[in-house]
């Protein structure tokens, strides 16, 4: 299972689509929990990566759990209209890693 | 402090969306809007700031606060001598894109704000204002 803590902004986005990518592939981690507590705004273009991050890490095996979306990020993904429908999210890292110890069945 | 002259910020590259995200949240901050509407500022700013750079390779975002019948707000312009927009009830639908985005700039930034104007002309360019009323 593989945990980070990202600092998301637009040069490092898809420089850490590629690397989370690699490591899932070296690891075969099965889970990735990517927490957002220190993202303080997520546009279209950040939330497209996000979500082809997940997409992504699907085809490779590995679910994804965001955690940490704060209270005015939830807000504004909700005013553009973006939803995280197949996006399983937890509040915090530690429901999050429960999460998906959990939906990988133990 | 609240700065009351216009700040512009010219859009050329990616680190200029960054610069005028940033410029947007600190003038935000010091006039008193709290966090969220900050966020939906630095937000719309930063989506503006995107379409140029995707749609007409450069342009200029423009931050100002102002005071209308003694409501404060801050505005937001974006301007661009791009290709322009034919279809402008097509472009503020959801989920419209011609760069394979989520289609979700324009209609967010109408509802993050609370006045949004655009106005655009085919091989001339865009012009857009957005508005937030300080609360
Ligand atoms: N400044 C502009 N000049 C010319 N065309 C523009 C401009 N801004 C937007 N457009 C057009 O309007 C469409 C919709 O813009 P919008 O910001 O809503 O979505 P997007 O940029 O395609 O995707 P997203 O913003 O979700 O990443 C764009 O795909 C583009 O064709
Ligand atoms: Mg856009």
């Amino acid at each position: 299972m593989i945990s980070i803590q990202i600092e998301l902004d637009d040069h490092t986005a898809i420089q850490f689509q590629e690397d989370l990518l690699e490591k899932i592939h070296e690891t075969g981690a099965k889970g990735v929990v990517i927490d957002l507590s220190t993202v303080d705004i997520i546009d279209s273009y950040i939330a497209k990566i996000l979500g082809d991050v997940v997409k992504m890490s699907d085809l490779l095996g590995a679910k994804v759990v965001l955690t940490g979306i704060r209270p005015a990020v939830a807000i504004i993904l909700t005013d553009l209209g973006i939803r995280l429908n197949n996006i399983s999210t937890a509040l915090d890292l530690e429901k999050g890693l429960a999460k998906l110890k959990q939906d990988l069945g133990g | 402090m609240i700065m009351e002259t216009r700040s512009s910020v010219p859009i050329n590259n990616e680190w200029d969306i960054v610069q005028a995200r940033q410029l947007g949240r600190q003038i935000s901050r010091e006039m008193g809007f709290g966090h969220v509407d900050q966020a939906r500022i630095t937000t719309a700013i930063s989506e503006l700031a995107r379409n140029i750079y995707l749609y007409a390779n450069n342009g200029e975002i423009t931050i100002e606060p102002i005071v209308n019948l003694g409501k404060k707000g801050l505005k937001i312009t974006s301007r661009d001598k791009g290709p322009g927009i034919k279809d402008i009830r097509l472009v503020m639908q959801d989920g419209y894109t011609t760069s394979g985005g989520l289609g979700a700039g324009l209609p967010g930034v109408k509802r993050l704000m609370d006045i949004f104007k655009i106005d655009s002309t085919l091989e001339k360019g865009t012009n857009i204002v957005a508005i937030k009323w300080l609360r």
